[in-house]
């Protein structure tokens, strides 16, 4: 930890903390990405440094990162403090703000863009690695999905060591990625998206599937058996003895109650008791905003972050089946300038609701309901679309921009 | 319109469904039914064998390994080629466009192709991806098509096939033109998809499809579509002013 620091890199994050904080100041940001800037170039070795001593834990995947790591952070405080990257700032740059903002944290739970895992696997040394789920995501500026698969399996083989993975036994791409590692604690987290894995990764023949079960006939590569679960009935972990850990989580959705067995399978092997990190777990109210409950002129919103089919597909499942729905979609860079994905998700389950579309490419989402036969009602910004509905509950589903979009107009809720 | 039925096969989603390739599908089924017209869409996986009696073929765009592997199995299969020499028509995006010509490019090597079109991929010097538009041939009497393209792949046409448009902002083919077509087989690198851009170019299919001319489909009401088309040529302007 700190103390061990150079006083070159103590200069450095001296710099950084100084550098986020006036960014914060400013109104530009949460400064987490120009902190970390400032600080590598005074000391390229700074989140390496910084990393050092501590026991950290590397989340990463197409969806569920930031919760997943919120879940974590909040289970592994039951035992000391715990350093994150809470803002979503998942590249090195937000991981050294991360560490330096927290010198005394002896824990350390970083949320990991799926491009750096390999460079954080070298930097920052972790325990235990979190590998949740693969699915096409950005495709006009990311790598397809089978490719960065297969650059995750080569850097684990290279990197992983005596790492531990927890790893989601249902993703076909996770279990063929992770499969290299000796050490590998398997979870059954669910695959809500499956079209991308229609084929081995290993081999290209067809993949079997039977219920929650998988094979490929021809090489043999299969769904491990996995050590925790998601309960069938109730809302519950069963952990690798059988013994039912009770959940009673405010964030919706049987995806959310994954992200916890995988929360509550990495903090065990930091020594957490998880009949104690459980009820941890329920004090999430929202994460970035993400589920954040708003109101405004008597409607009741909930803000659903979903950046992609697979994320999409989640929050229509955790919706409540009444209430209307608003939709926002852009398409500026951060998002991918292609919108060509939304015809990989399902809208029929909207029919028969009120649903209200806006955001810059507003007019793409009514083409795509016309197309699945669902009413809709197309408007300029989110406080037409609370105009547009009657008092009451409200759910609100949007990508990423789209989503600060909507958070900026209630005060950059958390 | 003498058909009962209308089946459309959408080809080997499990290998070539990448960007929205099942929107074709969707788009084609809706202005169909829209006209009272029936429709069966069939998902035909590449471990199954392709059937005959389909009434149009579609198929989408995917990574360089599976494409191979895609164009390995219709050779064997055999059954889009023969609907080709049928005349039914035939809808192929990106990397299905690619195989359906004689060669082209994946994994760092030539692969023979299914010799539909004349014309043969290769590479380019770098991946294309981003709006694309264009004037369609005049023959097709579909005007002016938008799509978004991400291929790495440039198409060089044989004398049997014209070109599907010159192009106005984009790539395609090699910067001039975009796609291809011959009898009732088109080629292109628009997905979006791009029958949901482009609701002319669907209610050609359709035509030749069902066998009467697209004109003479009763109309639908394409307020949204025709709205879509204005906001992504007008990206298009502002972008180059």
């Amino acid at each position: 930890m700190s103390a061990n620091l150079t006083p070159r890199a103590k200069f450095a994050t001296t710099l950084l903390r100084t550098a986020a904080a006036l960014s914060r100041a400013t109104g530009r940001g949460d400064g987490s990405v120009i902190g970390g800037r400032v600080g590598l170039i005074v000391e390229p070795r700074l989140l390496e440094l910084l990393a050092e001593g501590r026991h950290v834990v590397l989340i990463s995947g197409t969806n569920g990162k930031t919760t997943t790591t919120r879940f974590t952070t909040a289970a592994l405080e039951a035992i000391g403090r715990v350093a994150t990257n809470s803002f979503g700032a998942n590249m090195p740059t937000g991981h050294t703000t991360a560490l330096a903002k927290a010198p005394k944290a002896e824990y350390a739970a970083l949320e990991c863009d799926e491009h750096y895992l390999g460079q954080l696997l070298d930097a920052a040394r972790p325990k235990v690695v979190a590998l949740l789920n693969l699915s096409r995501d950005q495709l006009d500026r990311a790598m397809e999905v089978t490719a960065l698969a297969a650059k995750w399996r080569q850097t684990l083989e290279a990197s992983a060591g005596q790492t531990t993975i927890v790893a989601n036994a249902d993703d076909p791409l996770i279990v063929w990625a992770a499969s290299v590692c000796e050490r590998v604690v398997w979870v059954a987290a669910g695959q809500s998206w499956t079209a991308d894995s229609a084929i081995c990764p290993n081999c290209g023949a067809h993949l079997d599937r039977f219920g929650e079960f998988w094979r490929c006939t021809n090489c043999g590569l299969n769904r491990p058996s996995p050590q925790w679960s998601v309960a069938h009935q109730g809302e519950a972990v069963v952990g690798p003895d059988g013994r039912r850990y009770e959940l009673n989580l405010q964030l919706p959705g049987r995806v959310n109650r994954a992200n916890a067995a995988t929360a509550l399978a990495v903090a065990s092997l930091f020594g957490v008791d998880p009949a104690q990190a459980a009820p941890r777990l329920s004090e999430v109210a929202s994460v970035a905003g993400r589920y954040a409950r708003v109101e405004r002129d008597g409607r009741q919103l909930r803000l659903l972050l979903a950046k992609n089919p697979a994320g999409w597909l989640e929050s229509f499942d955790m919706i409540d089946p009444v209430p209307p729905v608003v939709l926002s979609l852009n398409a500026r860079e951060v998002d991918g300038f292609d919108t060509s994905w939304i015809y990989d998700v399902d809208f029929t389950s909207l029919a028969g609701r009120k649903v209200v579309v806006t955001g810059d490419r507003r007019t793409d989402l009514a083409v795509r309901l016309e197309v699945d036969g669902v009413d809709f009602l197309v408007v300029d910004d989110i406080r037409a679309a609370i105009a547009a509905v009657p008092p009451g509950p409200v759910e609100v589903v949007a990508n990423y921009t789209a989503f600060q979009d909507i958070r900026a107009e209630f005060n950059r809720v958390n | 319109m003498a058909l009962s039925t209308l089946r459309i096969v959408w080809l080997y989603p499990d290998l070539l469904s990448t960007y929205g390739d099942r929107g074709n599908l969707l788009v084609l089924a809706h202005r169909a039914r829209a006209r009272g017209i029936d429709v069966e869409p069939m998902q035909i996986r590449s471990d199954q064998h392709i059937p005959h009696t389909a009434d149009m073929y579609l198929i989408g765009g995917g990574e360089d390994g599976p494409q191979a592997v895609a164009a390995d199995r219709l050779l064997q299969d055999g059954a889009l080629s023969r609907a080709a020499e049928a005349g039914k028509p035939i809808l192929a995006i990106c990397a299905g466009y690619q195989l359906l010509g004689s060669s082209f490019y994946a994994n760092g090597r030539a692969y023979e192709g299914l010799n539909i079109l004349d014309l043969r991929s290769d590479r380019g010097p770098s991946r294309a991806v981003g709006e694309i538009a264009g004037e369609a041939a005049p023959q097709l009497g579909i005007g002016s098509i938008t799509g978004f393209e991400n291929h790495g792949g440039r198409t060089h046409l044989g004398e049997a096939v014209q070109p599907l448009a010159r192009v106005t902002a984009g790539v395609g083919n090699d910067g001039a033109t975009e796609g291809a077509w011959a009898g009732h087989v088109i080629g292109t690198y628009m997905h979006g998809p791009g029958l949901a851009r482009n609701p002319k170019l669907a209610d050609l299919l359709l035509g030749w499809a069902v066998g009467v001319n697209p004109a003479q489909l009763p109309p639908l009401d394409d307020t949204w579509p025709e709205r879509l088309r204005y906001e992504r040529f007008q990206a298009l302007q502002t972008a180059s002013q």
